[in-house]
């Protein structure tokens, strides 16, 4: 499976009367058919492409019924869109679908500080929710990399993750409820404020479902009381290995901070260039080490970690002393990718899982595989998950170096299935990841999931062609535009 | 663990039960029953992690991981494969989390007789759609739960109960850190309060609570309700502050809005197009 030069969808006239229904049911200034919007909307911020036919944004639910109501009577498959910031395509419109970009739902409605819980529109950036509520003490634990510019719709959608979520956990466990757009345009509100609402568990398989399940128009999630005291520690290692093998101690220890996070040489190396932070450069691995609660356990924490990273062979111990020095050392993990830019023109990221003890060996191979398609590879990564980044740097002027880095990302992933670990931890599958659900999913595990997307979308017009292998899905043509490696 | 002859026994058609310790209801009477292979498979502390038979009574595992200083977000009682079928957390949900969070993989039996594969073993994990999710809470209509992986976590250095008189929960609530369970009965306040020792004492000390023997004892019954309607419940309960679940009188609840019963119906369809497991067992 090497890079597919797939044929772009084929040009279709579009269905007589959508754009004319769509104009009437929203406004004429929000529905969007110009060149240039088909172009900004034709891919997320993978390099996978697709084709729109016509970008919509509506205001409010029943105008998001109303663009899925006419585009599934013109048989005309629909994606939700929320930043565009997804990474394996989970955005891309295939076949000239409809596009429903839910930006222009950007509401906070409601805020219980008592409870700890708030309603928002989809388009309600993540950051954005985090800084509407920070002054109650609270805060929207999901915190990915990309949270000044992606949604919570986008993050309910592909259950996504931040440097935070290790002791919090994921988006699933943050949302209460979400109001859905089912695919055949009913609207339905799965879950609730209760915490045990009757029948399944319809808001939780909803979460990270990419799209396919319908679109979210309204999400009631949980709100997470900041911590009093913080402490953020740098620790740097002689070896790769050292600073992983630090990590499993970490938490065989008994502890979970609030984030653990490594960076390798390369990539400090280009971070300090850009951030001037003083981050030991020299070193082959940097952690970041967060702990936060209560002033007690903070401290007591710092002092076991401190111990640990030493019995490890850290070099120096660097602990920010203030929030200005905190803040850097996050910005430095932070703007990691705008570093990147500065050594080589293109990257490739890539998200697996591993359990932590393999993390060693596994970044061996990451290195190795690297190395053996002459590529440069970085990584930045939440290693307390286990979930590595590994981040191909490349220049795509380069003659066949597409090929190299679809052969190499893709060997990536296989060891980290080979060795117990999972496909995606943040990013989603998408059409990326796609056709290699086999590597974890046997026929009839991937039936299960067809069947469940079947209950949500029987007729399939909600993003399709994603996630689910043809075979297992409805779809009876490969639908892989130009920029896949799948 | 081999599930197969697990799989032989739901077999492929007629109607099939399942059950654990029946200490959550059990079987479904006069249908032929199974149980599902139990044993602790292994538990990998550093990776936060265990793998049992869904067969294994809670407390087997509950004692197995606290011999590594761990344990699970599972209530009390039965076998995990219940507790998880049921979903219905203990009194410690506000600080663990649902029950739901709990199961990071599922192999299962379906109701065409094969065994499935629901999710994976990391904590961390969005390959997929999350078939968990409704697997948890499903008693058993879409699936015979056969092994499962679980999420566990450190026991803390510190755990203890205090108590507060007061006509109003939710004042004396804000000023608590991560509280791991508050419960409010109308006129006494208990909250369950763990990390650090000094960290517990000075929190306790500062909110004006008292040390407590343990939890009240709980009315039988048990519903949820918004959180925000528990300053305002009345008759005999313990309610969950912070969470909504209400032990004891609690008003009616609204059910299901049409859209999500017919969605929950399709989703019994799709995977149990007969109706054979667990007859008559109605979620919704
Ligand atoms: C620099 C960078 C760093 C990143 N770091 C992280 C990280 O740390 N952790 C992480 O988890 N991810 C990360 N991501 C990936 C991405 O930001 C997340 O997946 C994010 O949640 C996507 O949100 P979005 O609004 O951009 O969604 P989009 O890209 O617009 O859409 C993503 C998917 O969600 C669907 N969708 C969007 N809105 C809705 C809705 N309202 N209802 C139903 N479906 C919807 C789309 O159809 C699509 O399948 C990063 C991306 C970048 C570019």
């Amino acid at each position: 499976m090497s890079a597919i030069a797939a044929d772009r969808p084929t040009a279709s006239p579009v269905a007589a009367g959508l754009i004319d229904e769509l104009r009437a049911a929203l406004a004429p200034d929000r529905v969007h058919v110009g060149a240039t919007e088909l172009g900004l909307y034709k891919r997320d911020a993978s390099n996978i492409e697709g084709r729109a036919s016509v970008i919509c944004f509506p205001l409010t639910a029943s105008e998001v019924q109303a663009c899925v109501r006419i585009a599934v009577a013109h048989e005309t498959p629909f994606v939700a869109r929320g930043s565009g910031t997804g990474l394996s395509g989970g955005a891309t419109p295939l076949d000239g679908a409809v596009v429903i970009v839910t930006t222009k739902m950007n509401h906070v409605l409601s805020v219980d500080t008592v409870n700890r819980f708030a309603w928002v529109e989809p388009g309600v950036l993540n950051l954005d929710l985090s800084k509407a509520v920070a002054r109650r003490g609270l805060h929207f634990a999901p915190d990915p990399s990309s949270q000044q510019s992606c949604s919570i719709g986008g993050n309910v959608a592909n259950n996504s993750g931040g440097p935070h979520c290790l002791a919090d956990g994921v988006t699933e466990a943050h949302v209460l409820a979400v109001e859905v757009v089912l695919p055949d345009g009913t609207l339905a509100m799965l879950g609730g404020e209760e915490p045990e609402p009757d029948g399944y568990d319809l808001r939780g398989v909803f979460v990270g479902s990419e799209g396919m399940f319908g679109i979210a128009t309204k999400v009631c999630v949980r709100l997470t009381q900041s911590a009093p005291a913080v402490r953020t520690m740098l620790f740097d290692f002689a070896t790769v290995e050292a600073g992983a093998q630090t990590v499993s101690a970490i938490i065989a220890a008994g502890m979970v901070p609030a984030a653990l996070e490594m960076m390798d040489q390369l990539c400090t190396t280009a971070v300090e260039a850009y951030i001037n932070a003083g981050l030991p450069v020299h070193a082959a691995a940097i952690l970041l080490v967060e702990v936060n609660g209560l002033e007690h356990s903070v401290a007591t924490d710092v002092e076991r970690i401190v111990e640990i990273a030493r019995a490890h062979g850290t070099g120096a111990v660097r602990i920010a002393q203030d929030e200005t020095e905190r803040a850097l050392l996050w910005k430095g993990r932070k703007t990691a990718f705008g570093a990147i830019a500065r050594i080589k023109p293109n990257y490739y990221l890539h998200d697996t899982v591993v359990p932590r003890r393999r993390l060693p060996e596994v970044l061996r191979e990451v290195y190795a595989i690297a190395a053996r398609h002459d590529l440069l590879v970085m990584n930045v990564f939440h290693a307390g998950d286990g979930n590595l980044h590994p981040l191909l740097v490349f220049d795509k002027r380069e003659p066949g170096v597409m090929d190299r880095v679809h052969a190499a990302g893709e060997e990536i992933v296989r060891f980290s299935v080979s060795v117990g670990g999972v496909l995606s931890g943040e990013h989603g599958i998408g059409l990326e990841k796609r056709d290699l659900m086999p590597l974890m999913f046997a026929p009839a595990d991937l039936a299960a999931q067809a069947a469940v997307r079947h209950a949500f979308d029987p007729v399939g017009l909600a993003n399709p062609h994603k996630v689910l292998p043809s075979a297992a899905s409805c779809g009876d043509v490969q639908h892989v535009p130009a920029g896949a490696w799948v | 663990m081999d599930l197969g002859a697990f799989a032989e026994d739901v077999g492929v058609s007629g109607p099939v039960t399942i059950a654990g310790l029946g200490s959550r209801g059990g079987a479904v009477a006069d249908v032929r029953c199974v149980h599902a292979p139990g044993g602790i498979e292994w538990i990998q502390a550093d990776e936060m992690i265990a793998c049992c038979g869904a067969g294994t009574p809670v407390a087997e595992l509950v004692d197995a991981l606290a011999a590594v200083g761990q344990r699970v977000a599972l209530p009390d009682g039965g076998t995990v494969g219940g507790a998880l079928a049921v979903g219905r957390a203990g009194i410690r949900r506000l600080g663990d989390g649902a029950v739901r969070n709990t199961l990071l993989q599922a192999r299962y039996v379906s109701a065409a007789g094969e065994v499935v594969k629901a999710g994976g073993p990391t904590v961390k994990n969005v390959s997929g759609f999350d078939l968990c999710r409704l697997l948890v809470g499903s008693r058993g209509t879409l699936g015979f739960l056969g092994e499962v992986i679980v999420r566990t976590r450190p026991l803390p250095a510190a755990s203890h109960w205090f108590s507060a008189t007061v006509g109003e929960p939710f004042a004396l609530f804000a000023t608590l850190h991560r509280p791991v369970s508050v419960l409010w009965d109308g006129a006494t306040l208990w909250a369950l309060l763990e990390g650090h020792a000094a960290d517990v004492a000075e929190q306790a000390a500062a909110a004006g609570l008292h040390p407590a023997d343990g939890p009240p004892p709980l009315p039988q019954s048990r519903t949820s309700v918004a959180p925000s309607c528990v300053g305002s419940l009345t008759g005999r309960f313990v309610a969950e502050v912070g969470v909504g679940v209400v032990h004891g009188d609690a008003p009616p609840r609204s059910s299901a809005s049409p859209a999500v019963a017919e969605l929950g119906r399709r989703v019994k369809d799709e995977l149990d197009p007969t109706g054979r497991l667990n007859p008559g067992v109605h979620v919704g």
